[in-house]
């Protein structure tokens, strides 16, 4: 037994911030103060308050330590651990009362969460497939296996209403009964793990804190549908997730809970990884399936649906990792359990990635239906440096932006849909009023551009063609034309693309042009950028009565644009200028503006 | 992004080819190998020239034009060597609305190249990505496994200094 229990994140926002030089110099202290058959150190999978890592917890107080360094964690093995003294100043300081400590569920970020999917991330080690076990994992594989026929089982997913979490929103368990439906030799079981909504990051994070969860549910999944193979399509640029979705594997064929005749109960089933190698367009099912089969990830039109056709044309099923992650706990509490939490058409929690102009930064998963206001001003604790918010985006290249006035919207999939958005893989991007939307649309259009795959030409073509409208414009050369042709484009392009990624790609533009259709006209008529991001439309001026002739401006300036003598008010030479803003960084007065 | 035949010489040793072919010869009758093993030659060789491709569309008895086909789709296979220290800056959306893109361009003014490009000594290389999923700390630039997160772009010089050996 030990009496201390230390949980260090090892999740990757983590370790990018120095949480592995923390779990060394943790080691290290502990022996050297002679504690090491007392306290216990684990390396978990995300917390989700990212902003604040690395992230320590010491049970049983559940001491919230934040942005811990090595020389923090000195003082906590030689005050808490040695002595048994709470260092305060180094908590985060909202755990922080008067005489004691508060739960890390009474804060504002963690308050209004309710962990389904993410529930055994940052709780346990994932790299030792007993601590899962621990947490009734592997208890649902083997009620299913024991118990149920696989139509009970797609039967309980049906009434769960758990609908696809990758973006589309597609009901799981009537994807699962298509598949069981098909006769066939050989069925195939896969998993969408190539995360490429850049911006969102709950499928790592469950990859990377609870491994077995996804493979439990992939057995379930293959023993509903009859597969007893499964594919893993994970992004390479997911190193900690790849390693420990290995180990996990390597652990459950140890225990017999994959591989042959699955706990006596005379099913099969095993599973592989297959490397991702950085294709946003395999995120849609068909070219998935074709990069898995060793190809360009092109998509093809459907029908046959994957459940008839899929990997080497045999029926197989696709989810994502979030989607899975459900299942094993919608077998084990029940179907009325899930669907008594969520909105009326959208069941259960959803996570999502919450960055951008935000104080927290991180992972928060929430019922169906909380509120985008909730989700910012509560949990993700308001934007930063007093500044105004503007806009969420959501749904990533697919989604769209949603202003202000939105600000009270329940999200749930259809929600998103009938303001032009979308949930998509669950990354929300905040920004403020620093942000020019025109930029932003181009920047997802830039996105589209570079990862249309090129095989139907609405998408290839019509989203270069939209990106090169959207560039004129940021650079003052748009005409209000542009604006009409821009929603035809639009429409054009969104009907006729043969994937998702095409007929979802305008979406950035349309939202913006929905909600922020002043900042384009700007852009445009006043050959202005309000928000002041747009390089070539700013100008930067010296404002004569505050500065003081210090000179630094002129020397910083790259292509001696600035002149003036020493002691008397300099100028910028517009025509010189070239926006590059040094000279506003280098003035000490703040007298040069940008406009 | 560039993705053109490269340059460079192309210096690979027969190790390095005994150790495709012996790969080639476990993974090339499952079904599906062709991207596992262009992964693999990637790991040995650190890029994908054209000559490697040859080994792999002869070892795996597919047609070039195949090999070629998925080396130019796939984002993460490269033609063109990388520079001994791979600098990314991650252009994700969380990155890009705090000013990666700043960034980016600071890169390319302080290296001298354009993204995509390695410098001449073949020290660092250029590239901007898509997310390392390090949101809490954007934005982010990576060298190698290094990242550096919360920057400004004046912090560049003083990172690049580090690898100035």
């Amino acid at each position: 037994m030990y009496r201390s229990t230390v949980i260090v994140c090892g999740g990757t926002g983590c370790t990018s911030s120095g949480s592995l030089k923390v779990i060394e110099t943790l080691e290290k202290e502990i022996g050297e103060a002679g504690l090491a058959e007392e306290v216990k150190v684990i390396k978990s999978g995300c917390f989700g308050l990212c902003a604040l890592g690395p992230i320590m917890v010491v049970y049983p107080e559940g001491a919230f330590y934040a942005n811990m360094t090595p020389d923090h964690v000195k003082e906590v093995v030689q005050e808490h651990l040695l002595k048994g003294r709470i260092v305060k100043h180094l908590l985060y300081d909202e755990t922080v009362a008067e005489e004691e400590i508060k739960s890390l569920d009474q804060t504002n970020f963690y308050q209004k969460q309710l962990r389904v999917a993410l529930r055994n991330c940052g709780v346990i080690d994932p790299e030792n497939i007993n601590e899962y076990i621990a947490y009734d994992g592997y208890q649902a594989l083997g009620k299913v296996l024991t118990e149920m026929t696989p139509e009970q089982v797609i039967k309980v997913i049906k009434d769960s209403g758990l609908r696809g979490r990758g973006g589309a929103g597609f009901p799981t368990g009537l994807k699962w009964s298509f598949a069981a439906a098909n006769q066939a030799d050989q069925k195939y079981v896969a998993c969408n793990a190539d995360e490429g909504d850049p911006g969102a990051f709950m499928d790592r994070s469950v990859l990377e804190g609870d491994p077995h969860v996804l493979i439990e549910a992939m057995a379930i999944a293959g023993y509903a549908i009859g597969a007893n193979q499964g594919y893993v399509y994970v992004r390479a640029e997911y190193p900690i997730a790849v390693e420990r979705l290995k180990i996990a594997i390597g652990q459950a064929r140890e225990m017999g809970l994959l591989g042959k005749d699955i706990l006596g109960s005379g099913f099969d089933f095993d599973m592989e990884l297959r490397l991702g190698a950085g294709a946003f367009v395999c995120g849609e099912e068909t070219a998935l399936m074709t990069s898995i089969m060793g190809k360009r990830g092109e998509p093809r039109p459907r029908p046959p649906f994957p459940a008839v056709s899929g990997i080497f044309q045999k029926p197989t099923v696709l989810n994502n990792v979030e989607t899975y992650a459900n299942v094993p706990r919608i077998i084990l509490n029940g179907a009325e359990w899930f669907n008594s939490m969520g909105t009326e058409k959208s069941k259960g929690t959803k996570v999502f990635a919450l960055g951008g102009k935000i104080n927290n930064t991180g992972l928060v998963e929430v019922p169906m239906g909380t509120t985008l206001r909730e989700i910012i001003e509560e949990i993700g604790g308001g934007i930063p440096n007093g500044k105004k918010f503007k806009a969420a985006q959501t749904g990533g290249p697919s989604g769209g932006c949603i202003p202000a006035s939105h600000l009270d919207i329940e999200i749930d999939y259809d929600n998103l849909l009938a303001i032009g958005s979308m949930m998509g893989s669950g990354g929300m991007i905040v920004m403020d009023e620093d942000n020019c939307m025109v930029d932003i649309a181009k920047f997802f259009l830039e996105f589209t551009v570079e990862e249309s795959c090129g095989k139907c030409t609405p998408c290839r073509i019509g989203t270069k063609r939209l990106y090169e409208i959207l560039d004129r414009i940021t650079k003052g050369q748009g005409t209000m034309e542009d604006i009409p042709k821009m929603k035809e484009l639009c429409h054009f392009i969104k009907e006729n693309s043969l994937c998702g990624l095409g007929q979802t790609a305008p979406n950035p533009v349309l939202s913006t042009l929905q909600y922020f259709e002043d900042e384009y006209i700007a852009h445009i008529q006043e050959k202005r950028c309000p928000a002041g991001v747009c390089k070539d439309l700013l100008s930067f001026e010296i404002v004569p009565d505050l500065c003081k002739g210090c000179t630094l401006c002129s020397r910083k300036c790259p292509v001696g644009a600035i002149s003036g003598t020493v002691k008397n008010p300099h100028v910028i030479d517009q025509d010189k200028c070239i926006k590059c803003g040094a000279c506003i960084e280098s003035c000490k007065f703040k007298a040069i503006i940008k406009k | 992004m560039a993705n053109t035949i490269s340059a460079v010489p192309f210096q690979g040793t027969p190790e390095q080819e005994k150790q495709l072919r012996d790969k080639i010869a476990e993974l090339k009758n499952e079904g599906g190998a062709l991207m596992p093993v262009m992964q693999y030659a990637q790991e040995i060789y650190g890029y994908l020239p054209i000559e490697v491709q040859k080994i792999i569309a002869e070892g795996m008895d597919v047609p070039m034009e195949e090999v070629y086909g998925v080396a130019t789709f796939y984002a993460q296979f490269n033609l063109n060597p990388k520079g001994k220290y791979k600098i990314q800056t991650c252009l994700g959306t969380a990155c890009y609305v705090k000013g990666s893109g700043d960034l980016h361009a600071r890169l390319e003014k302080e290296l001298g190249i354009k993204s995509g490009e390695c410098t001449p000594d073949l020290k660092f290389s250029l590239d901007g990505c898509r997310c390392i999923g390090a949101c809490g700390l954007a934005p982010v630039i990576m060298i190698n496994s290094d990242v550096y997160g919360r920057l400004v772009p004046d912090d560049i010089p003083g990172i690049l200094a580090k690898y100035e050996d």
